[in-house]
This record gives structure tokens, sequence and C-alpha cells, in this order.
């Protein structure tokens, strides 16, 4: 038996709140991606700056993991080779559903200023894209922004949404 | 002081304008300008034919047969103390002359000279591997062979380097184009989808300044959200306004903590204390 009684309804508030299903799966999933460290170029120093103490990603709930089976979005951080295209994608379809990607700074846009034979001319030819960042390379604050927009977007859309597998084709 | 030339109209100049342009060569030298390099030309004419020789920029030049190259490097590197070799490709001169200029840049560590070995195959023919004197000789053939197409004899391992090994064509070939040719340019698609994805994804965008706003499939539209590949036009946007989770405050258990700048309520101390 307990001893003493806490009045919830004076002592500062009720215990009980009513929401929604998507709000509350949204609200977990936006304050918790975990980013897949995916570095492929000079962006990549940017990521790490991003995720470093000066800007800290962390308070973000953003921790960067080193598996794909542990995360939840992907941050394509520079020039992606048509060599390596396939392990890229390897990657991505081995994260779990929900899955988010953010396609940073130039060069993983549109191929950026290679325009040659051995780059692929946009990630978006091989995985969906949620958000395009712009910039060669783009600041940390760039890259906060970036991920302040997905999680608005993942805030907008329906819980269930995600849940749908998204394939390119 | 240099004269001043208008800068203003630098833009609309061609930067480059005569077609016929030579370049103008360098000074070269008769071999038996310096003792050190005469001394290993005249050792060296005895082994093999050397065809013509001059020294360039401090450089030996010597041109051989393209079937002397291995006898010629090892009388350099164990008799004339050539013991490091720095560099080995080819030069395209396919549409020239049909077929490949192979350079050796070969340097003394004992006497601090350097030595340039050139030789002139077709391009149908195979060169003899040198990797059986300096091992550098193994990946610099494998580049010459991903990069140029040039077929090296009795190498250990000659696959490509660089590119994939399902890769079409040599990229350094001048005939190749600079944005890849019909396999380049579907290369991640099919090694990933498929040839039958080739219709679905499309050809490549070159234009990396062209963003097509009306596009659903490829573009995430903030504000004005639509499923995916939606057709939408000019005109019949949807809008739909962004709500933000902080809108009137985040509240928790009962208290808002954080509350929206009201200017109306903001109090200000009378008088510093």
């Amino acid at each position: 038996m307990a001893q003493h009684k806490v009045n919830y309804l004076a002592d500062g508030g009720e215990a009980i709140k009513l929401t929604t299903v998507d709000k509350i799966v949204n609200f977990g999933r936006s304050n918790s991606l975990w980013p897949m460290t995916y570095g492929l170029a000079c962006c990549a120093i940017e990521m790490m700056a991003a995720g470093g103490s000066r800007f800290d990603f962390d308070r973000f709930g953003t921790i960067f993991r080193a598996s794909p089976r542990q995360s939840d979005v992907i941050v394509v951080a520079g020039t992606l080779t048509k060599k390596h295209a396939q392990f890229m994608r390897r990657l991505y379809d081995q994260m779990p559903d929900p899955k988010w990607v953010i396609s940073m700074g130039s060069c993983a846009n549109t191929g950026g200023m290679f325009n040659t034979y051995a780059t692929v001319q946009g990630v978006d030819r091989i995985v969906p894209v949620d958000i395009y960042l712009p910039g060669c390379a783009p600041r940390p604050e760039t890259l906060q922004y970036a991920l302040m927009m997905l999680q608005r977007k993942i805030r907008r859309e329906p819980a269930n949404m995600a849940q749908k597998a998204k394939r390119l084709i | 002081m240099r004269a001043y030339k208008p800068k203003n109209d630098l833009q609309k100049k061609s930067y480059y304008n005569d077609r016929f342009f030579v370049t103008p060569q360098l000074e070269k030298k008769s071999v038996f300008s310096d003792s050190t390099f005469s001394a290993d030309y005249l050792s060296l004419k005895n082994i093999v034919d050397i065809q013509d020789s001059y020294i360039q920029l401090d450089h030996l030049v010597i041109y051989i047969n393209h079937t002397d190259n291995l006898k010629a490097i090892k009388h350099l590197k164990s008799i004339r103390a050539y013991d490091f070799m720095m560099e080995l490709s080819a030069i395209d001169y396919v549409a020239q002359r049909g077929g490949f200029e192979i350079f050796y840049e070969l340097l003394s560590t004992t006497k601090h000279k350097r030595i340039r070995v050139k030789t002139f195959i077709r391009e149908e023919q195979a060169i003899e591997s040198v990797d059986s004197l300096f091992r550098m000789a193994d990946w610099s053939e494998r580049e010459m062979y991903d990069m140029y197409g040039v077929k090296v004899n009795n190498h250990p391992n000659l696959k490509r380097i660089l590119m994939p090994d399902d890769w079409h064509g040599h990229p350094l070939r001048k005939s190749y184009p600079l944005q890849g040719d019909e396999a380049a340019s579907w290369y991640e698609v099919d090694q990933i989808f498929g040839k039958e994805a080739r219709q679905t994804i499309g050809a490549e965008l070159r234009d990396a300044a062209c963003v097509d706003r009306y596009d659903t499939q490829r573009f995430a539209r903030l504000g004005h959200e639509v499923p995916k590949g939606v057709e939408i036009s000019e005109g019949n946007e949807p809008n739909t306004p962004i709500r933000y989770q902080e809108e009137g405050g985040v509240q928790l258990f009962g208290k808002k903590l954080v509350t929206p700048f009201d200017e109306m309520e903001k109090t200000v101390l009378k008088e510093r204390r």
C-alpha cells in the first residue's frame, strides 16, 4: 500500500497525455534519426564536423552508426563513382525500413563538377532521395538544416507510410 | 611593369585561338654534352639498337625497339646503376601514328641522374613486362592496360586496376568520349537493376543546373507535398502549409516549456541596479 498519494492534478499536471499514434511514432522517429557513417569524399569532412562537438548532432538525437542495420538515414556525402554504385545500393538495401536518404553536396545531387564517364550523375539514379542538400561542400550548419527539414518531413507524414518499401523502380 | 590589357571582355574572348598551334620544343642537347650520360649511352649502345637519343631538361632520352625494352632496362639497372623506376605509362598516338609510345622513367640514386627510355608499339602489339626488374611495374602496367588497352606479356596479374572488371573500353584513349560511351552511361543501372530498368530510370542528365520543380519522382517537395509520381503542372500546384511540432509551444505535463515570445507582454526593468 502506498503511504502517500501524489495528486497529479495539483502537483504539476496530469500524468496522462492524449495524442495520436502517428504523432507519437513520428516524434520518436524524427528525434532519433541514426545516420549511417557513409563518407565518400570531401563532404564527409563536413559531415564529421557536424557530428563532432562543435556543431553537435547529438542534440538532435542523431548518432552516427557504423552499420546499415542499425541506421535509418543514409547521408550520401561525396562523389559516387559508377564502380562504387552497386555497393551503395547494397548498403541502402541492408537498412531496415523506414529509411530516408539525404543527398549531400553537388556531386551526390547531380554528379557536380565530375561530368565524366566514371561518376554517377546523381545518386537518385540508384536510390530514392528525400532531401537534396546543395553546396560544394555544404557547411555543417547546412547539414543540420537538412536534417531538420527531414525531421519536419517525417513529422508530416503518416506513421505507417514509411513502412511501405520505397523502391526506385 | 607589365603592359595593361583591358579585362572586361575576357569572358567573350575565346580562350584559345590557334587551331594549328605547334608547341615549341624544348632544347635538345647532344648526348655527349654530359659525361655520365655519354658513358651510359655508349654502354647501352653495345647491348641494344638505339634509334634516337638526346638530353632534354637534364633527362637522357633514348628511343629503342619495343622488343628490346626488358634487355635495355635490365642493363641500365644492373650495370649502369639506375636502380629506381619512377614511372611508366603509354601515350596515345593512335590517330597520328597508329600506336602507343611507352615510356619508362628511371632514376639513379647514386649518380643523381634520370633516364627516360621510350619505345613505340602499334595498336595491336604487346609489350614485354618489366615486373621482373622493378616491382612497381606491376601496378603501372596494370594501369596502362586499364587506361589504354596496351597488352603486357608475362605480367603476373594483368587485369584492370581502376575501372571495374566488366568495364567496356579504355578511358584514357583519345578516342574515348569524356562523358563515357553507351556502356559507361548505363553501367550502374545495368549493374544494379538490370538492362530492363533503362526505360524507367532514363538517360543521364548531364546538365547540372537543371532542376524540374514539377518532377515528383525525384524531388521531395517540402511545403507542396504530393504523392510520389503524381502529375502536376504549373497552376494546379497544391499548397500544403508546413506545420511545426513546436507551434504554440511544447507542452509537457501542463507546463509550456517553450513559449512563443510576445512583444506586448515583455517586461523591462525600470532602472538598472
